[in-house]
């Protein structure tokens, strides 16, 4: 497959290695923000191919890993009723409220379905006009043009059972908040790709002048991430904090324009609560009051709930790269794919999962049968 | 639109979810801690995809399963077809030569006949074409909505071939770890034609019947320790299942595992790992270093097989862990998969 | 986040309020909207996130870098050689 075979080509993946090897001469922290990005470096076992003085620190790039707790207890609320079809991208299925998830809503009854495109919910509003559709519209500046676009199309369409119950959470305030925690060690950022490819680079500049801390956009294959990896490591040898861009295949400095206003057409910055990081102000979109009639909160008026993250679960350092998920006494013992106790356990891009599936530093193998 | 699978854990099980079907670790835990306590005999125990019996002087294998599968009709199959293939592939992994069916039909009011016509059809030819016989049946109808147009249970009699006692839990440290050819071409043929995900490919199902494949393998070296056809779960689940059975670990090299172009690109676009992907007509053995070329060789001159490589090997490192050395030399794990996999967008 | 798949435009309509494109992805197509990249066209190749376009791919940009790359490790290999070469011989008693 053109632009993905070749950015997985071992040989060229092994060089650029061996160049960082040959680059670095001490110890340097580097964090790759996009769950993506983990879930390749796990996938890919990259980290074993870096020399031991790099060590990658994973960010909080998991939409789904930091939904609050009480979004998905709305989106659990809404989903029980019986007039309405609730659809989600897959991701969400798993991730644990504060009691049930959404297939224990399904296996009780309720019309839960999963879609690939927000623009599927837009349809299936069409086709059952007498019940109400409901879109879990969460996700980064990648995936929220996509969810402004369904909202828009209802609205122009005039469709009367169509609405979003909206979860999108920025890059950059978050960013901004890790990076200025006394407790942050990165030295380094993998900028997400895919997130740049929509908004451009230009926060990105910002963030680098503020911290003086360099700052790659990285694609999302080995090559693309090494190559990231070794420009950073390049930066910081020099004692540079610029801006490089590593996906360019993709990435523009100005990113696409016309997603960005669909998104501002549709949403407006707000303040927004992340899942084991706490408010940040300005890293979220609400829907606005243009569209109130097709905003899934204001309709199904869930305000009233609140929720409390459980203690156990460390996902607030993890996620902020201050602990590593082995750091858990819960990992891999009582928290565990089957039994998350957190976010970054459940999605396929948390964190916790990624190093659970492939790469268990303390595997819980016992001599006898696993069942 | 609905191609819904459940990956789905939760910690406490009190209602039936659908990734108790999915051949992954629920449905493990299900067996585990519902079927197995309740049925307990030293046949059953032992887990293997049929169950060895001995009746007088003759020894059986015996198996059984269920077909639900939506939809009914795709590229390269029907759920008639799946049925019987399913079932003599159950026999032949076993190492047993497969001989009678039986085929038990659950209607749903208002299902055409002439769909009906058309599965018990393609039922007739994949039994001919496997050698077997469908000797006895049942029909029963539900009220509509109570079905899903047709489910069909099919349980199969084999005769075990002498000289072979083939088991999950005789993987050796040492052993060769062989696949007969490229995975995920059913998973995606069946995901492809489910509404919704509106994917055009030409991706058939390769959903087939093994028996005279494993003749091949069986005729030319009786070293093999264990045959399994990877369905649901895929090839993945497959070897973890060994794995654990044997108390081993196993290793395999991802250079050496075949995907199809289709197949790859429906699995980047969902997000799908192709080793957790459903086969239909492919199967994996764990056998004897000694008698690997051989049997390959073997293999590779049978139409089922003409892809048939050695994928890894058994250690006694990690024992009941799957690893795959990546295509850039460095090792992942691969686990089973809780449930089944969703088409994700993260 | 973002699993964006990169894909071949093989041709375009409008569809009601929309532009849709049949877009190849390896061996399979499927049907992608075109609204947020209205200047993406038959024979780009555009990366596809939730069924979108959100991004033209830039194949001038993606060839030259590539080759940089590629150079980059022809001449690590150099060096490799190169080091190989003017080490002593082994050997000896």
């Amino acid at each position: 497959m053109k632009y993905i075979d070749e950015y997985r080509d071992a040989g060229l993946a092994q060089s650029i290695a061996q160049a960082i090897r040959a680059r670095v001469t001490r110890p340097w922290v580097l964090m790759e923000i996009c769950g993506g990005q983990t879930h390749a470096i796990m996938r890919y076992g990259l980290d074993e191919l870096l020399p031991p003085e790099i060590e990658l620190v994973h960010g909080p790039g998991c939409p789904v890993c930091v939904a609050p707790l009480e979004i998905i207890d709305k989106a659990l609320s809404i989903a029980a009723r019986p007039e309405v079809i609730f659809v989600s991208y897959g991701d969400m299925l798993r991730v644990p409220g504060s009691q049930t998830d959404l297939f224990r809503v399904k296996a009780a009854g309720g019309d839960v379905r999963i879609a690939y495109s927000p623009m599927d919910a837009v349809k299936l509003a069409r086709e059952n006009p007498s019940r109400q559709v409901v879109f879990f519209g969460i996700g980064f500046e990648t995936t929220a043009p996509a969810n402004a676009m369904a909202v828009w199309q209802a609205k122009q369409e005039g469709l009367r059972n169509f609405s979003m119950l909206a979860a999108h959470v920025l890059v950059p305030p978050a960013m901004r908040a890790i990076l200025g925690s006394p407790a942050c060690r990165v030295q380094g950022l993998i900028a997400p790709g895919h997130v740049c490819a929509v908004m451009g680079w230009r926060e990105y500049q910002d963030l680098a002048h503020e911290f003086r801390l360099p700052v790659v956009i990285g694609g999302f294959e080995p090559v693309d991430l090494l190559e990231a990896i070794r420009l950073l490591v390049a930066q910081l040898e020099e004692g540079r904090a610029e801006v490089e861009n590593q996906y360019v295949r993709s990435v523009t400095r100005e990113g696409n324009q016309a997603a960005q206003r669909i998104m501002a057409k549709v949403f407006e910055v707000c303040d927004q609560k992340w899942r084991g990081i706490g408010a940040i102000p300005a890293s979220g979109y609400r829907i606005r009051r243009e569209f109130a009639d097709y905003d899934a909160e204001r309709i199904f008026g869930t305000d009233q709930i609140t929720a409390e993250e459980p203690k156990e679960c460390i996902s607030a350092l993890v996620l902020q790269g201050l602990k590593k998920p082995a750091d858990c006494a819960a990992f891999g013992a009582r928290c565990t794919p089957e039994s998350p106790l957190g976010a970054p356990m459940v999605s396929s891009e948390g964190v916790c999962a990624a190093h659970y599936a492939y790469r268990r530093r303390a595997p819980r193998i016992e001599e006898g049968c696993r069942p | 639109m609905n191609p819904f699978v459940c990956p789905a854990p939760l910690s406490t099980r009190d209602t039936v979810l659908l990734g108790h079907g999915s051949g992954g670790k629920l449905s493990a835990e299900l067996l585990r801690d519902v079927f197995l306590p309740a049925f307990a005999n030293p046949v059953l125990d032992r887990l293997e995809d049929q169950a060895s019996i001995s009746v007088g002087c003759a020894r059986l294998a015996f198996t059984t399963d269920s077909f639900v599968v939506k939809p009914l009709f795709f590229r390269g199959g029907d759920i008639g077809s799946l049925a019987v293939h399913g079932t003599v592939n159950d026999l032949a992994v076993g190492g047993a030569r497969p001989l009678y069916l039986s085929a038990a039909f659950i209607l749903e009011e208002g299902f055409p006949m002439e769909a009906l016509r058309r599965i018990v059809e393609s039922m007739t030819a994949a039994a001919r074409q496997a050698g077997v016989e469908i000797v006895t049946g049942d029909t029963k109808v539900v009220e509509r909505g109570s079905g899903d147009g047709v489910y069909i249970n099919t349980t199969g009699i084999g005769l075990m071939r002498d000289g072979l006692n083939l088991s999950a839990g005789s993987a050796t440290p040492g052993d060769a770890v062989i696949l007969s050819g490229s995975l995920g071409d059913h998973g995606i043929a069946i995901l492809s034609e489910r509404e919704g995900l509106e994917l055009e490919s030409e991706v058939r199902s390769d959903s087939a019947a093994l028996n005279t494949l494993v003749d091949a393998m069986l005729d030319a070296s009786l070293h093999v320790r264990c045959m399994r056809d990877p369905t649901r779960g895929g090839l993945a689940s497959t070897l973890n299942e060994i794995a654990a059975q044997s108390r081993v670990g196993i290793e395999i090299d991802e250079r050496t595992i075949r995907v199809n172009d289709a197949v790859r690109g429906a699995c980047e676009l969902l997000g799908f790992d192709p080793l957790y992907v459903a086969n239909e007509g492919k199967l994996a053995a764990v056998v004897e270093r000694e008698a690997v070329d051989a049997i390959v060789e073997a293999m590779r001159r049978h139409p089922l097989g003409r892809d048939a490589s050695i994928i890894g090997s058994v250690t006694r490192t990690h024992p009941g862990m799957v690893t795959m050395r990546t295509a850039f030399g460095t090792t992942r794990i691969v686990d089973m998969l809780a449930g089944d996999q969703l088409p994700r967008i993260c | 986040m973002c699993l964006a798949v990169p894909g071949k435009v093989l041709e375009s309509t409008d569809v009601g309020l929309n532009r849709i494109a049949k877009v190849q992805f390896g061996g399979v197509t499927r049907n992608v909207y075109l609204d947020l990249l209205p200047e993406a066209g038959v024979g780009d190749y555009v990366l596809v996130h939730v069924g979108f376009a959100i991004s033209k791919i830039d194949e001038a940009e993606a060839h030259r870098t590539y080759a940089l790359l590629e150079e980059l490790g022809a001449n690590l290999d150099n060096e490799e050689d190169a080091a190989d070469a003017a080490r002593p011989p082994e050997g000896g008693a």
